[in-house]
């Protein structure tokens, strides 16, 4: 089963890749560097999905007391932490050619720095506790705070200042790419969502095996 | 329990005297660092302040469960009958009481030092530090209580406090910028509502998650 997801996962990307370097056109303004939006886009998206499951397997951890909920919340942590960085590394290499600067502080940026900072201390705090039980408590309440932080730290960033542009296909009203490139930055979202879930997977089964192991 | 850690501080006044003399010792250090240019002080005073209570609390917030780590109370917590709940609200209330005294003596300093006129912005300004205060103590409390348990917690405390702090930090820092520049509030409302609804948050977190971090 994760075999196959691995697969599925591989072949999203390869027609990810495929799609954004070859069939996509060239962006008028900016050039092949837009292409790095294929990248950026989806892992942000990534980053923000996993951290929304870390969310939810807390709370369900909290109530349930089932520890695959607990590996579940760790494993989506560190791949979200992991894609966050990713996020954060693309958009500089973006921004270099195209604001002129590796980073600047603006809201978005901001934002998504915090968010890195607050999960990789989510897993300092996994790392610092012994007791297996204790360490998925404590972290199922960080869990919780943190993602609750979320909207508190966007619209404090937002209100403090802003220069990113605005997102570019969930808003409301039509997106205003043209199809080729809507078509392949939704196929690169679809190829790293796959890609994560198979991460997750894979890091799901390793922790309770090594559970299992020290039991 | 607050009662019981006001009576205990009180008593022993050794919290309080540290964090006075540390934040004495920070004014000399931001006044080294700045030189002596009273414009360039004015305009960082804001965030000078806040950095001043946010490393003082941070001090002072870190020891509020340790206080029952030293003296062997952990497991007494543990077992106290009722709503653990109740426990966390006195430990917040004790702490708060605590930041607010080193704040106002921390204020009344900046005043001496760098003759600062606060006199009309004081209503304005109570309001601000009261309602981040109270954000800061109720996140401050819940991390203290998860970090007293764990190995290097000097360094887990402030490095999960800090980020998750960000929101507050920002509406305070904006917040009293606006009040020393006399500003109406009225401008600046919607970084209170931040910090109201940044308050009600982290207190409705840490009452129901409190449970959770006070079972062994």
């Amino acid at each position: 089963m994760t075999r196959l997801l691995g697969w599925l996962a591989a072949l999203a990307l390869a027609a990810g890749v495929i799609m954004g370097f070859a069939i996509a056109p060239r962006e008028a303004t900016q050039g092949n560097v837009q292409r790095i939006m294929y990248l950026h886009v989806p892992t942000a998206w990534v980053a923000y999905l996993a951290f929304g499951v870390v969310l939810l397997a807390s709370i369900a951890y909290l109530a349930r007391r089932a520890p695959a909920a607990d590996r579940l919340a760790h494993a989506s942590a560190e791949v979200g932490v992991v894609f966050t960085g990713l996020t954060i590394a693309a958009g500089s290499i973006w921004g270099k050619p195209t604001w002129g600067t590796w980073w600047t502080w603006d809201a978005r940026l901001t934002s998504v720095a915090i968010l890195f900072v607050m999960y990789l201390g989510y897993l300092l705090l996994r790392g610092m506790i012994d007791d297996g039980e204790r360490a998925a408590r404590y972290c199922a309440v960080l869990g919780i705070v943190a993602a609750l932080d979320v909207p508190l730290v966007h619209f404090s960033v937002y209100w403090w200042r802003t220069l990113h542009q605005p997102p570019s296909v969930l808003k409301p009203g039509a997106a205003t790419m043209p199809p080729a490139i809507l078509a392949a930055l939704l196929v690169n979202v679809v190829a790293f969502t796959l890609l994560y879930v198979y991460f997750v997977a894979k890091r799901v089964r390793l922790l309770r095996d090594e559970t299992e192991a020290l039991a | 329990m607050a009662w019981k850690d006001l009576l205990v501080e009180r008593r022993s006044k050794e919290t309080l005297n540290a964090l006075l003399f540390f934040s004495l010792a920070l004014l000399f250090v931001f006044q080294f660092a700045l030189g002596p240019d009273r414009e360039r002080l004015a305009a960082v005073l804001p965030g000078l302040l806040w950095l001043g209570f946010i490393l003082s609390g941070i001090l002072g917030l870190g020891r509020v469960f340790l206080v029952e780590r030293e003296n062997d109370c952990w497991e007494g917590l543990l077992l106290a009958p009722g709503d653990k709940s109740a426990i966390y609200l006195g430990k917040l209330a004790g702490s708060l009481v605590l930041m607010l005294v080193v704040e106002a003596l921390v204020l009344a300093l900046f005043v001496l030092f760098f003759d600062v006129d606060l006199g009309p912005a004081l209503p304005g300004l109570t309001l601000v530090i009261l309602l981040g205060t109270v954000g800061f103590s109720a996140l401050g409390t819940l991390f203290a209580a998860m970090t007293a348990q764990v190995r290097a917690r000097e360094l887990l405390f402030p490095v999960l406090l800090l980020p998750v702090l960000v929101p507050v930090l920002l509406a305070t820092v904006k917040a009293t910028e606006a009040v020393l520049l006399r500003e109406p509030l009225a401008d600046v409302a919607h970084w209170l509502k931040l910090l109201v609804a940044a308050d009600v948050v982290y207190l409705v977190v840490g009452l129901l998650t409190f449970d959770f971090i006070l079972e062994g």
